[in-house]
């Protein structure tokens, strides 16, 4: 099966990145200026005690040194422990991670279930009527700030016709789905449109193709056509968007949790670089890494199944 | 190849009139063209690129994007029904069944994400409810029949993994699955090696034998349509400038339009120790002058094709031209 060959192939492509965003997080962490140490003891412990607490941490090892020693203890699951809040950083970051994935694949479910309707009929309407209101409202929805958007669906949904809650995770899947409803769509609203006009832009691209005139000559109808040629083409660029957009929303999706109090991987990581937790944020970079190359590996599995040509990259 | 002289028309083209809106007015793609192509016979349609050859074809399968494509007038009668008053809905039963269509470039006629054979096969399932494996039995000896080795296995190709030439095979494969009674070949062997163009062409011909179908065959190139075609229309700047029997035009051509591109054509003349190339540029069809459209480039041009307007006129049975002085063409 190719797929296994793929799959084997860019997970092993994976671990050089890995290493070097670790690498870099690592080395720019440490360039901050700040001292962990005397953030947590407040400034109240002599600078023996400090020269103590860091010995015990490790932190006065040469740097290249406390990196090797993070790589090797992370192989085995072991991220150390957070300076700050004295937990092992793998339970913490996995207890955050699980809220985290949860908005970001609902948020991309909503993105998608929103966007490819509306492309299709944006670009089936070219310049009509329906194109000039999808890509206005859509402007306007990509240039309101995601805290803003997260405001006023707070207001209008959840105060005053009190349909979702405004905070928090919930409790089982479906509360989850209910909790996190207003957090997705406002993620949603701001990434919907970038896929609507990508896709739509590649879709009016794609029916230009010679092959879509020659499917025409064949009588096939303008739905068929629109679906099965046009679209299917077109995916294959905005997959790669999306996987971008994903990616980026990853570690960016922290003003979405703050405005609807989500206790998810956003918040944990301006909490500790606030606090200079090095452990914590060189775990959550870990984390975010491995979840940016899931996701792309996801889009390149989707790409292939989508255009057999990308199977041999 | 025989001509069917007895037949009736299968394909009869009144007075087309075709404009295009741009910006700044309005181009005359074609200009009242007439012509009509027999039962099983192949009509060559001949003339330099912008000459309206393609756009013709397009329109006849109603394939034109309107806008800005805009059909001003005459008719286009299959089997004597008026395509141009069908509604689409009809059209479309007709486009890929009755009316098939070849185009230029094969890397480009068929999408990159679909096997072929669900492609070639397409047409079958959509207008005859072909099953998926009747569809794709008979898909198979359509690739068989163009000539296609190992077709059973290679029916799930993808385009990325066939040359070019047997690309455009299957995309005649394609054409020819439901048995059509016209074949429009815009420019098939434009985009291919001279050594694949000959097999092509003979394919077509091959196949056009077999079934009995009538054939239009655009080229650019009058060599190609001097091998394959019983009869010969010549387009120059969205009007037919000459048309008649293959031998009589080329043997004995009356417009020097088919004259100049016979001897810029290399297979035409292969004594000649240079090729002659025809001098000047088309008109402009946005601002169409009066008189001979070829009047700018033409060696025979005197006073009178300024001014008088042409048409078509019969200078031997079955041949006519739209020069004032045919005579003068030697």
């Amino acid at each position: 099966m190719w797929i296994f060959r793929f799959v084997g192939l860019r997970l092993l492509q994976a671990i050089p990145v890995l290493l070097g965003i670790t690498l870099v997080a690592f080395l720019a962490i440490h360039l901050v200026p700040g001292d962990p140490v005397r953030i947590m003891l407040q400034g109240r412990a002599s600078d023996a005690a400090v020269a103590e607490i860091n010995a015990r941490l490790g932190l006065d090892q040469p740097l290249l040194v406390q990196y090797g020693r993070f790589v090797g203890r992370a192989v085995t699951g072991d991220l150390g422990t957070s300076i700050i809040q004295r937990a092992p950083v793998s339970k913490i970051v996995t207890e955050r991670l699980i809220p985290s994935s949860f908005l970001l694949a609902y948020a991309t479910l909503l993105s998608v279930l929103l966007a490819v309707p509306l492309a299709v009929w944006a670009a089936a309407r070219r310049d009509r009527f329906a194109d000039h209101v999808i890509r206005i409202a859509g402007t306007v929805s990509f240039a309101m700030p995601s805290f803003w958007i997260g405001l006023i669906l707070i207001l209008g949904f959840g105060l005053t016709l009190k349909w979702f809650p405004i905070a928090g995770f919930g409790q089982g899947f479906w509360g989850h789905v209910r909790h996190l409803f207003l957090p997705a769509l406002t993620i949603a609203l701001f990434l919907a449109p970038l896929l609507i006009q990508s896709l739509r832009a590649a879709m009016l691209d794609a029916m230009t193709a010679e092959h879509v005139e020659v499917a025409r000559a064949k009588g096939l109808g303008e739905r068929r056509i629109l679906f099965k040629y046009v679209l299917r083409a077109a995916l294959i660029p905005v997959v790669t968007i999306l996987a971008v957009n994903i990616g980026w929303m990853v570690s960016g999706s922290v003003i979405v949790e703050s405005v609807f109090s989500v206790a998810g991987l956003g918040m944990l990581l301006v909490h500790a670089v606030s606090t200079r937790d090095y452990p914590v944020i060189q775990g959550l970079t870990l984390v975010f890494a491995l979840m940016v190359i899931g996701v792309n590996l996801l889009a390149d599995v989707a790409c292939a199944l989508i255009d057999r040509r990308t199977r041999n990259a | 190849m025989s001509p069917a002289a007895d037949a009736g028309a299968l394909l009869r083209v009144e007075a087309l009139e075709i404009a295009f809106r741009v910006r700044g007015g309005d181009v005359l793609a074609t200009r009242g063209v007439s012509f009509e192509v027999r039962q099983g016979e192949t009509l060559g349609l001949v003339g330099e690129s912008g000459s309206g050859k393609s756009v013709l074809c397009r329109a006849l399968l109603r394939l034109l994007p309107s806008p800005p494509a805009q059909i001003r007038g005459g008719r286009v009668l299959f089997d004597g029904v008026d395509l141009l008053a069908l509604p689409e809905a009809r059209m479309r039963e007709i486009r890929g069944t009755d009316i098939a269509m070849v185009f230029q470039n094969p890397m480009t006629s068929l999408s990159p994400v679909w096997p072929i054979g669900d492609q070639v096969t397409e047409g079958l399932r959509i207008h005859r409810g072909l099953s998926k494996s009747a569809a794709r039995d008979r898909g198979v000896e359509l690739l068989r029949a163009i000539g296609i080795p190992d077709a059973a296995r290679r029916y799930d190709d993808h385009p990325s993994q066939w040359s070019g030439g047997m690309l455009q095979r299957a995309v005649i494969a394609m054409a020819m699955a439901c048995g059509p009674r016209l074949l429009l070949a815009d420019e098939p062997t434009t985009a291919l090696d001279v050594t694949i163009q000959e097999q092509i062409l003979a394919l077509l011909a091959d196949l056009q034998a077999k079934n009995g179908m009538a054939m239009v065959l655009v080229s650019h190139d009058i060599g190609v349509v001097a091998e394959t075609c019983d009869r010969i229309a010549v387009m120059y700047a969205g009007t037919l400038v000459e048309t008649g029997p293959a031998a009589e035009v080329l043997g004995n051509p009356r417009h020097p339009y088919t004259l100049g591109l016979m001897r810029s054509s290399p297979r035409m003349d292969e004594h000649a120790t240079r090729l002659q190339p025809i001098p000047g540029q088309p008109p402009d069809l946005a601002r169409p002058a009066p008189g001979c459209p070829f009047v700018e480039r033409c060696t025979f041009a005197r006073d009178a094709c300024r001014h008088e307007s042409v048409r078509l006129r019969e200078v031997a049975p079955g041949h006519a031209s739209a020069c004032l002085f045919p005579e003068s063409v030697v």
